[in-house]
């Protein structure tokens, strides 16, 4: 047995004890169980097996402390009444909000952080990491970093967009079915139903194919597909707001449609769309990383994460994991968002469970 | 029982509508192309007479909606015509895929289905523990990530480091079942992972949903015992939303299984769609495209009679 195991298991047994000890019974139980789950891993698997689960718990450990750092650290900065709001924040919110912030601070200052061009090659086609390359040479000879870096600004700018669009087109037809109401709420509902019953990665190759992809009908695309989710949302949560009191003043004063949407509705209705915001970035994050993991996306020589993971595969089976490190930014970002999207969903209704 | 009936018809009537406007939906979205399909196929290189003699071969020279009712009649009794690039029937490519795609879902789903419910249930039941958040966390995670990254972390693991499964998922003739299964266990491992996810969580959120009525509070109170309280009175009740969980996740594979094709490079339906599109063979990506919604919306469809029969509530609306 080596010192690593023998190690392990103490520190394992030494937390469990100061659980039970502290009467912490949720932690005692998370210990106590992961404590059997590696007897049975360490019996399969060996040391290594071990090690890789006190990698991850390692990794779990730091994340929460950048987090929690990260979350005190806004605290700080921020005003009075935002601090309120943000010491109630779970950790996991936090965690989520470092990584937007990340992400973000990475596609603003791409060209300053990038040590290299995007589309710069300066090495041979896989060439292994040096110290010029953090992660070594793409399929090209290009460095996969600075394509990383650029990627955020390429990958997430186009969700963004395609995001943005939907939101405002739906928000928009939303709104007015809601306040219209009759004929044009009917109709608009109808061509919803049917947008939502394809299947929405069917609907933008279709699409795709008969417009070849192009950055414009990506996000068009995109926003056609999407844009009746963020629709039907709004309009049941304007249809909530519609029937209050103090819209029927308002139209008895005689304000006009866009005045009611603007100043009536919609400052009633922020807390659901915002997280909807979230969550549809999410969904549209998603379908264009696969996009253009099909080779159907944003086109080279553009750094984009999905194609980049498409171009590398050959990789893995030399056991590299360099081309899965993209497809970790995407996977990371989304659970980021869900993170704080989570939270905020929990504020906003108010609701324990 | 006649008015179950009339419901279940209404629904399926209205799914065959939805399903009409999306045939037009796919038709005619093509003839959105600047020129004819005829040019966007050949290129800019081609000749007058090259443009000419295919739109002859297509059928191009008829009015759109001639051809949209021969498409379409066509479509049902499953000929979707010809190829652009091979010139086989759309049949003959597609076929075999489909049934092919068909077995992927269903082993996925025959996985995932059980091993969802349950769990999903019991962290229900265990809310708000340990187990409840860190399988959230979990979870979230596995939504969070696009298929084909679980995909190649299942590769790098299971076949690359420890040469358990083939990372190619390929076919071929004469192979026994369990041969078939063996080959095909990574691509379905990966949609097990994804579907099994999200049923979790939505399976979760309707039994904690039901876990709150008041009935169940009655029960409580009353000094009924848990097992009880979940098997006479819960559980009747969770059917609905259980079946509605079920087919929405079904539904959802469709989708998935494309990425999860490409990843493995599974003969499938969704791989010739793929390629189809990226080589533009109208014919082909129509038919997949039709077949996909087709099937979407089947599901939806059972999804919506299965809540309509196991809700007495649905079945007298008032």
């Amino acid at each position: 047995m080596s010192i690593f195991v023998i190690a392990y298991y103490s520190l394992l047994l030494i937390a469990s004890c100061l659980a039970a000890f502290y009467n912490q019974r949720s932690a005692f139980l998370l210990v106590f169980s992961l404590t059997l789950v590696s007897f049975i891993v360490g019996i399969i698997g060996g040391a290594d097996a071990l090690k890789f689960i006190a990698a991850i718990a390692a990794a779990i450990a730091l994340a929460a402390m950048v987090s929690y750092a990260f979350r005190e650290f806004v605290i700080i900065i921020v005003s009075n009444e935002m601090a309120k709001e943000l010491r109630t924040a779970p950790l996991t919110a936090a965690f989520g909000m470092f990584v937007i912030f990340t992400y973000a601070i990475a596609g603003i200052f791409a060209p300053w952080i990038a040590p290299f061009g995007e589309a710069e090659v300066i090495a041979s086609a896989f060439a292994p990491a040096d110290e010029n390359m953090l992660l070594g040479a793409d399929q090209l000879g290009r460095d996969m970093f600075s394509r990383l870096i650029y990627g955020t600004r390429n990958s997430v700018g186009l969700a963004l967009t395609a995001t943005l669009l939907a939101f405002f087109v739906g928000a928009f037809l939303g709104l007015l079915a809601a306040t219209k109401g009759g004929f044009l709420d009917n109709f608009l509902g109808r061509v919803a139903d049917v947008i939502m019953s394809i299947p929405s990665l069917i609907f933008a190759l279709l699409m795709l194919s008969i417009f070849g992809p192009s950055m414009p009908v990506i996000i068009i695309a995109v926003s056609i597909i999407y844009a009746p989710r963020v629709f039907r949302l709004t309009r049941a949560v304007a249809g909530d707001v519609v029937v209050m009191d103090y819209i029927e003043a308002a139209k008895l004063r005689g304000e006009g449609t866009w005045y009611l949407i603007r100043r009536e509705i919609l400052p009633n209705s922020t807390a659901p769309l915002v997280a909807e915001f979230g969550l549809e970035f999410c969904f549209v994050f998603l379908l264009v990383a696969g996009l253009s993991f099909l080779g159907l996306g944003i086109q080279p020589p553009t750094a984009d994460w999905g194609s980049m993971v498409r171009e590398n595969a050959t990789l893995i089976s030399f056991g590299e994991i360099t081309p899965l490190i993209p497809a970790a930014a995407i996977a990371l970002l989304t659970v980021g968002v869900n993170f704080v999207v989570d939270w905020m969903l929990h504020r906003s209704s108010g609701l324990k469970e | 029982m006649g008015d179950i009936l009339g419901l279940v018809a209404k629904r399926l009537g209205l799914g065959l509508v939805i399903l009409l406007v999306i045939s037009v939906i796919i038709f005619f979205m093509v003839e959105l192309l600047p020129g004819d399909i005829a040019e966007a196929v050949l290129g800019q290189g081609a000749t007058e007479e090259n443009v000419r003699n295919l739109r002859e071969q297509m059928g191009l020279n008829d009015p759109a909606l001639v051809r949209y009712f021969d498409w379409l009649k066509g479509a049902v009794m499953l000929d979707f015509g010809r190829s652009i690039v091979t010139q086989e029937t759309v049949m003959s490519v597609i076929g075999e895929r489909f049934r092919n795609t068909l077995f992927l879902a269903t082993y996925a789903a025959v996985i995932a289905v059980p091993f969802a419910i349950t769990l999903g249930v019991v962290v229900a039941l265990l809310r708000n523990s340990i187990f409840d958040r860190v399988a959230n966390v979990l979870t979230l995670t596995s939504i969070s990530s696009p298929e084909f990254f679980l995909g190649y972390i299942l590769i790098l693991f299971f076949s690359v480091k420890w040469g358990m499964f083939p990372a190619i998922a390929s076919l071929s003739d004469g192979m026994s079942f369990w041969e078939l299964l063996e080959r095909t266990f990574l691509p379905a491992l990966t949609l097990v992972l994804v579907v099994t996810a999200h049923m979790m969580r939505m399976t979760r959120a309707a039994i904690i949903n039901l876990l709150a009525s008041p009935y169940i509070e009655m029960a409580r109170l009353k000094g009924v015992p848990p097992w009880r309280v979940i098997v006479r009175h819960a559980l009747p009740n969770a059917w609905a939303p259980i079946i509605n969980v079920i087919a929405l996740n079904l539904a959802y594979l469709i989708t998935g299984v494309v990425l999860v094709e490409v990843v493995f490079v599974y003969p499938g339906i969704g791989q010739a769609l793929v390629d189809a599109v990226s080589k533009r063979d109208f014919p082909v990506v129509q038919a997949c495209c039709l077949i996909f919604a087709a099937t979407f919306i089947l599901l939806n469809l059972a999804a919506d009679v299965g809540a309509i029969l196991t809700n007495p509530r649905l079945r007298h609306p008032k």
